[in-house]
């Protein structure tokens, strides 16, 4: 039999992706333009014995999904940035309590309110440190629909895995389009389950002890055993310290566990690098504008490449230095001001030559855009 | 194929942006073609010029916009207005007769088709003018089969208005094949 294909909007791409990682609890409060994602879930949850729940708004959200995870829910919501702005407090309670979690940022215009139906990618900052206090956060994102699936079921992967939140960052652009989505068949991509524990009933369960590969093990809250969950400092059992050593042996452990694997955690495509006297950079839909130009322009003769980044954060330098470190100039293409630009110039070896290809004014950037800017770049003027 | 983008203007409700998903939708499904489709939101959706993108082609599309479509659809005086200067040199230009009143040539072939009136007088109904213009752009640029668009309908129209829709497409296809060069 031949597999399904389907014609739909990114949103919906992410939504049966998250299904089928096994989404199973969703609590949200609608915003453009990540409306659909509720929406289709509000009909799809429930027919598969799922949970959908609309909030009085995105701090509920995300605080409900928190819950729910803990009682051993895979567990999503999806805002814009406005929703985003008001669950910072709780997306830094599931770092500091390891909830695993999937939240989904579809970008608009901002700050504020800011343009609701254009396109932006303004949140990539605050995806990384919009919560206080030092943490490490994992950001995915993606520019095709086949992509926003399968970094859907990623997104949930990592969280059961590592035990944190993870961010999908999208844009208006690659959510609201319509294109091609073939679903993978069951089993075709890797799943990861909740690690749960081996601990019985009536013995102690340590829920802040890990296992020697790192691991945290859950045990379904509300279950056989009692334990303490707190956003303050804690123990290994899961009560609030002030002892140094635990105060220290939790920061690195809630940074490492994620910033130590920026190597593996890293997902990203490559296009045309081997040859490429420009390397760019970009992500989500941006990449789509750039992989247009790349492919344009390599049928004339000029030698472009692209790296495409999935992996936001932790930022992935090493595939940033050794891919542009033979480029003449590598210049970073996003829709903000500059958001991962210092990054990127942080990672390579001639940071003098890393430069922008921007559009800020809620018009999606063309590929005469960010080749304009490169004539310039180039000093062969307009 | 040569890679074909088009673009459908019109008002809110004539139903254009449900045209493109249908067009669009067929050539993925049923013809094992690659193509997006877009649309403008907000303000300027609600009343005013309405717009969606479409690419059909049968290699990687990766820039989802149109900024200059080989084919133009126009169904009211101020989408043509608004965007008859960016047709592509060469291309198709369709607009409805009774809606749109061509002012000026632009370097396409332009064809106007009495679709709307048609619709009223023979179906009475014109929430199929949409499918009505589908059908005309089918016979006047081969881009997909017309029973690809049939099985699209026949997933997303109810059974009862089914028939209705299959009139539509047809009168459409006859209008478009008296306008063939």
């Amino acid at each position: 039999m031949g597999k399904t294909v389907r014609f739909v909007q990114g949103n919906e791409a992410c939504v049966e992706g998250a299904l089928y990682a096994g989404l199973n609890f969703y609590a949200g409060y609608p915003i453009t333009p990540s409306t659909e994602i509720a929406e289709l879930l509000s009909l799809k949850l429930p027919q598969r014995g799922g949970k959908f729940i609309q909030m009085e708004d995105e701090i509920a959200s995300l605080c409900a999904i928190i819950g729910a995870s803990l009682t051993g829910c895979k567990v999503m919501t999806a805002t814009s940035g406005p929703g985003f702005s008001l669950m910072q407090e709780a997306l830094g309670y599931a770092v500091m309590a390891e909830i695993p979690c999937v939240i989904v940022d579809v970008q608009r215009g901002g700050p504020s309110t800011g343009i609701p139906t254009h396109v932006s990618q303004g949140d990539v900052n605050q995806a990384r440190w919009g919560t206080h206090g030092d943490h490490a956060i994992i950001t995915l994102t993606a520019s095709n629909h086949q992509d926003v699936f399968a970094i859907t079921v990623e997104a949930f992967n990592l969280s059961e895995t590592y035990r944190t939140p993870v961010i999908l960052l999208f844009d208006e652009v690659v959510a609201h389009m319509r294109e091609k989505l073939v679903l993978p068949e069951p089993g075709e991509l890797h799943t990861v389950e909740r690690l749960k524990t081996a601990v019985k009933e009536g013995v102690d369960y340590h829920p802040y002890l890990p296992r020697e590969d790192g691991r945290l093990p859950m045990s379904d809250f509300g279950g056989v055993h009692r334990y303490n969950v707190t956003g303050l400092v804690h123990d290994m059992w899961g009560f609030p310290s002030t002892e140094p050593r635990v105060v220290h042996g939790l920061l690195r452990h809630l940074v490492d566990k994620i910033e130590n694997r920026a190597h593996e955690l890293a997902r990203f495509k490559e296009f045309h690098l081997d040859d490429a006297d420009i390397v760019l950079i970009a992500y989500g839909s941006s990449a789509r504008s750039a992989l247009h130009l790349v492919e344009e322009r390599r049928r004339r003769g000029e030698r472009l490449g692209l790296l495409e980044l999935q992996t936001l954060w932790p930022f992935p330098a090493d595939v940033v230095r050794t891919r542009c470190s033979r480029a003449r100039a590598v210049v970073v293409v996003e829709m903000n001001m500059g958001q991962l630009l210092p990054s990127v110039k942080l990672a390579v070896e001639r940071p003098d030559r890393v430069f922008l290809a921007n559009r800020i004014d809620g018009v999606f950037i063309t590929p005469a855009d960010i080749h304009n800017i490169l004539r310039i770049i180039q000093g062969k003027g307009v | 194929m040569e890679r074909c983008r088009l673009v459908f203007s019109g008002s809110g409700g004539q139903g254009v942006i449900t045209a493109a998903i249908i067009l669009a939708e067929a050539a993925v499904l049923h013809e094992g073609l690659n193509a997006v489709q877009s649309q403008s939101y907000g303000a300027e959706a609600r009343g005013g010029a309405t717009r969606s993108d479409v690419i059909i082609a049968d290699t990687p599309i990766y820039y989802p916009k149109v900024l200059q479509p080989n084919v133009l659809v126009c169904l009211t005086q101020e989408a043509y207005n608004k965007f008859s200067g960016i047709i592509r040199p060469g291309g198709l230009l369709l607009t409805d007769s009774r809606y749109v009143k061509t002012q000026r040539k632009v370097d396409a072939l332009q064809r106007e088709l009495p679709m709307y009136r048609s619709v009223l007088e023979t179906i009475g109904k014109p929430i199929v003018f949409n499918i009505c213009m589908l059908g005309a752009l089918l016979s006047l640029t081969d881009l997909v089969r017309p029973e690809s668009i049939l099985k699209v309908l026949e997933s997303r129209v109810p059974a009862d208005f089914l028939e209705m829709n299959r009139k539509a497409l047809e009168l459409g296809m006859r209008l478009g094949e008296s306008a063939r060069v």
